[in-house]
């Protein structure tokens, strides 16, 4: 910084303090919540200090759910969540780099057109073609299904354009070198194409798993059989059942352990993440 | 459109590269989305056993319904307020983190990680923060005289969604602003401070509007996440309620459609956010276009 | 080892540029053919679509007496040495020099002996487990060849291989290429812009303007005798001085061929003194003292008509800036030109 002024500094301090208190605040919240017993949230006001009953609410969520409430067992929500996460994500690295090698290394009719039929994906959000999407996975007999739940959301426009952004940047000759050094396109692109793109596949993974771990509102509608909810959307059930009283340790305990693995994997891989993030969106 | 100089001779191969995508895309977006367009001019009688092309019927009841018209000014209020609230405080929060040297990933790590936190979560967290019997934040509103229900009240019940919303999208402003604090040239900021410009100054005068690419990418986006990502975030704490004070489009195409199964209606709400999405997403493009000049 | 033919080539790009019109060439075993030209007129995509990176529009190219016009670049078994190396970035040196011969399926004893080797005659062994990030321009240039050597093809094709380096490690490398391609006596396609390089380098030196050849020939018997206008202007610095027939009318008794209307003049061929033989006369006013070493050059305005000319003078000439000069030129040292056609008229 250019000038040295004491009260700068600790102003500077002050707000990000402040804001660091606003966005962890509630977390810690919930996280006092989980490791009370159920009595304790009759007295009017919230606990604001951790309580003794955390090992004993995690393990009860975890083993056993709430089965009044049509949630089973957190620890099978939690692995379903896992599964679609990381399915949606590698299937969607795939068949964005694949599609992407196609439209940049390749000139053949009707180029364009795939082109813009990708792109055209990015003005449609599964918000706004909830019912007839939901048909289509309905006919094909996909609901309640890991494949209904992963397969309509792996299509992806950013992903394609982001690895297509990034094809264009390798240099023409590295292409041009490799095929008079006897390389086929496949070999082409195992050997040399895919190598150079690993941090690009490992940020977009961090962003994509984030993106197939948060989804709600497609498992919501796929799924009416518990053994496929996921975590994200078996907690609203959980907290939706008795809204006059939910039992807040209980589902205290579920928020967090839905949001730890897609936080943990931003905090650890944090460069990843923010070079996913602002690259993606560019 | 852009490819390489030299292409590989391969006629066959680069559409079984393609079929995977155009398949899912074909199959999951462009067929649902023309399905919805059809619907959105047919009619299904009640029980669902014929169905009549009614022209713009559907959209025309929509226009002429006050309900659909408050919720899109609803909508349009929460919008807002989500983009200016939650841009306003990641601004502040990437400047400063901008000054600080060494505990600055520190605090970047610190904020950012609710990006990973799923709507719906967000939703339940607030919801607990200001649940009217034991929630902190009556109590302490109470102490100062407010009284809050958001079960009842409607316009606390929106209150209770935009900050929800705004808290979620912090963590994604901040990140971008910071990249864009990062590009303005230290030069700049130096040959100001030689001119005897203050601090302040110097941020309003010279940082702020080297900004403006980056604030008005933000703009699009957070209007676009406030009008399609804060579905869960409704579902968890008010559902649209209370007496549809907080019904936002998207989540009125889904109560209408699924819970209400107004098929012909649903379609014509679905049609009319798709092409607020494409507008949005040709503005973001131009500018995008704009930016991979340099 | 294997030469190359080219008959009959044209080259249009899709979007309608002829780059290369109807161009004849070639290249017996073993020879090293500099192609140069100004910027855009075609060397670069000739060099292609020998290598078979670009599609030949008409006309063929035979490779060791076998047309390759539909052949991949891989199965034409020549080697490319690119402008910015073009090595692969995640692969150490020796990676790069191994991933074309394993392609080929080269058995494994092989490989390593023809790495070796080419490390050993490039001095590249000590950095042979690095990546291409870890080494200078230089040393990226000499896995580039390296890449090249190992494969012993049928023909290097060299782009502008040069033109990243600084000027003192090129003029190494330039004698270092020569003294390879010696060695080898693989037929070689070197395409520079540097006409030093071309001078030096050339077994033989082809001029290319607009996607045509001006002229073929060894490179001095093209400095001496320059067929057109284009390749009198382009190969020689400072370049030929180009007077117009009616200046010299009056300077001394002309004897040119019939048509002559622009006579070029090499600036080492002005002189101070009075030669023996026929020689002109011509008056100037010296501008612009220029010493550049072992020689010095005089930028000169031409009497009557105020044309600039530059002559090229030994390194201690007493001249004065301003001062009045007589320059002598004698008459065999004469090109005359056909303004018109571009030709030279004897
Ligand atoms: N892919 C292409 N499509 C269309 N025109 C092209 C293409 N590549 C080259 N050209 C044109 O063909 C002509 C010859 O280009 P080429 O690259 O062969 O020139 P060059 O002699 O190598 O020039 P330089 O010394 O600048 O490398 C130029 O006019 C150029 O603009
Ligand atoms: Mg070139």
């Amino acid at each position: 910084m250019i000038e040295n002024r004491p009260f700068l500094a600790f102003l500077t301090h002050l707000v990000l303090i402040l804001g660091v208190v606003i966005v962890v605040f509630p977390v810690y919240l919930a996280f006092v919540a989980s490791t009370h017993g159920s009595g304790d949230f009759m007295r009017g006001l919230v606990p604001l200090l951790p309580g003794p009953h955390m090992i004993e609410n995690y393990s009860f969520m975890l083993n056993e759910g709430i089965s009044t409430a049509g949630a089973p067992p957190l620890s099978i929500m939690l692995l379903n969540s896992l599964v679609m996460a990381i399915s949606i994500a590698v299937g969607k690295i795939i068949i964005s780099i694949l599609s992407a090698y196609a439209i940049v290394f390749f000139k053949f009719p009707f180029r364009l057109l795939a082109f813009w039929t990708i792109f055209i994906t990015l003005m449609l959000p599964v918000e706004v073609r909830i019912i007839p999407t939901f048909k289509v996975v309905a006919d094909l007999g996909m609901l309640n299904s890991y494949p209904g739940l992963i397969i309509p959301l792996i299509a992806s426009a950013t992903a394609t354009f982001l690895f297509r952004q990034f094809f264009l940047t390798v240099p023409d000759e590295l292409m041009e070198a490799a095929r008079v050094d006897g390389a086929g396109p496949m070999k082409f692109f195992r050997d040399i194409l895919l190598p150079l793109s690993r941090t690009n596949i490992a940020a977009l993974f961090v962003i994509l798993f984030i993106y197939g771990w948060v989804q709600y509102l497609w498992p919501l509608l796929v799924t009416t059989d518990s053994r496929y909810y996921t975590i994200v959307m078996g907690i609203k059930r959980l907290a939706a059942t008795a809204d006059a009283e939910p039992q807040w340790n209980f589902v205290m305990a579920a928020v967090i352990l839905a949001m730890l693995p897609p936080v943990l994997v931003v905090i650890l891989m944090q460069r990843l993440f923010v070079k996913g993030l602002v690259e993606t969106e560019k | 459109m852009q490819a390489k100089r030299t292409v590989f001779p391969n006629k066959g191969l680069p559409y079984l590269l393609l079929v995977p995508q155009l398949a899912v895309t074909l199959i999951f977006f462009i067929w649902p989305a023309l399905q919805a367009v059809k619907s959105s001019f047919e009619r299904e009688d009640p029980f669902g056993f014929k169905t009549t092309f009614v022209w713009f019927e559907n959209y025309r009841r929509l226009f002429i319904d006050p309900l659909y018209l408050s919720t899109v000014s609803k909508t349009a209020i929460f919008a807002v307020s989500v983009t200016a609230l939650s841009m306003s405080l990641s601004l502040i929060l990437a400047v400063a983190v901008n000054r600080v040297l060494r505990t600055n990933r520190l605090y970047t790590t610190l904020l950012v990680w609710p990006y990973a936190v799923a709507p719906v979560v967000v939703g339940i967290l607030w919801w607990f923060m200001f649940n009217p019997t034991i929630g902190i934040a009556p109590y302490m509103l109470r102490a100062v005289g407010i009284s809050w229900n958001h079960r009842v009240d409607g316009v606390d019940a929106m209150v209770l969604i935009i900050i929800a919303a705004s808290w979620k999208q912090i963590s994604y402003n901040f990140l971008f602003f910071v990249a864009g604090l990062q590009s303005v040239p230290q030069s700049l900021i130096e040959a100001a401070a030689i001119d005897g410009a203050g601090p302040f100054k110097r941020f309003w005068t010279i940082v702020f509007p080297l900004l403006a690419p980056t604030t008005f990418f933000l703009l699009i986006v957070n209007i676009n996440y406030a009008m399609f990502d804060t579905f869960g975030i409704i579902d968890a704490t008010t559902q649209g309620g209370p007496a549809q004070a907080t019904n936002t489009l998207v989540y009125k195409v889904y109560t209408d459609g699924f819970i209400g199964l107004n098929i012909g209606s649903s379609s014509a709400q679905s049609v009319v956010l798709m092409i607020i999405v494409i507008a949005l997403t040709a503005i973001q493009f131009r500018y995008v276009e704009r930016r991979i000049q340099y | 080892m294997a030469s190359i033919d080219i008959t009959g080539v044209k080259k249009i790009y899709a979007g309608g540029v002829t780059a290369i019109h109807n161009l004849d060439l070639a290249i017996p075993d073993g020879e090293l053919v500099v192609l140069v030209g100004p910027s855009g007129c075609g060397k670069s995509t000739l060099l292609r679509m020998i290598a078979g990176l670009e599609a030949i529009s008409e006309g063929t190219i035979a490779i060791d007496g076998t047309v390759v016009n539909a052949k991949e670049p891989a199965e034409r078994d020549i080697a490319m040495v690119f402008q910015n190396y073009a090595l692969y970035p995640h692969m150490t040196v020796r990676g790069n020099l191994e991933y074309g011969l394993k392609n080929r399926g080269t058995p494994r004893d092989e490989i390593d002996r023809r790495v070796n080797e080419a490390a050993r005659i490039l001095e590249i062994a000590p950095f042979l487990d690095r990546r291409p990030r870890q080494l200078s321009g230089g040393q990226r240039q000499r896995v580039a060849m390296g890449r090249a050597i190992v494969r012993q093809p049928k023909a290097f094709l060299f782009d502008e291989p040069l033109s990243n380096l600084d000027a003192k490690l090129r003029g190494q490398m330039r004698i270092e290429i020569k003294r390879l391609q010696r060695n080898l006596a693989t037929t070689s396609v070197y395409v520079t812009h540097d006409q030093l390089e071309a001078m030096t380098l050339a077994d033989r030196l082809v001029v290319m303007n607009a996607g045509r050849i001006e002229q073929v020939g060894a490179p001095l018997a093209l400095y001496e005798r320059p067929a057109t206008l284009f390749v009198a202007g382009f190969i020689g610095s400072p370049p030929m001085n180009l007077i117009e027939i009616d200046y010299l009318r009056d300077k001394g008794a002309l004897t040119l061929p019939e048509g002559t209307d622009l006579v070029g003049i090499r600036p080492d061929t002005i002189q101070l003194t009075q030669p023996e033989g026929p020689h002109l006369v011509m008056h100037a006013t010296v501008e612009l003292y220029e010493p550049i070493g072992g020689e010095s050059h005089l930028h000169m305005r031409l009497e009557g008509s105020g044309q600039l000319i530059v002559a090229a003078v030994p390194a201690r000439t007493a001249v004065t800036e301003g001062a009045k000069a007589v320059l002598y030129v004698s008459m065999s040292d004469l090109h005359p030109f056909n303004k018109e056609t571009g030709r030279r008229t004897d």
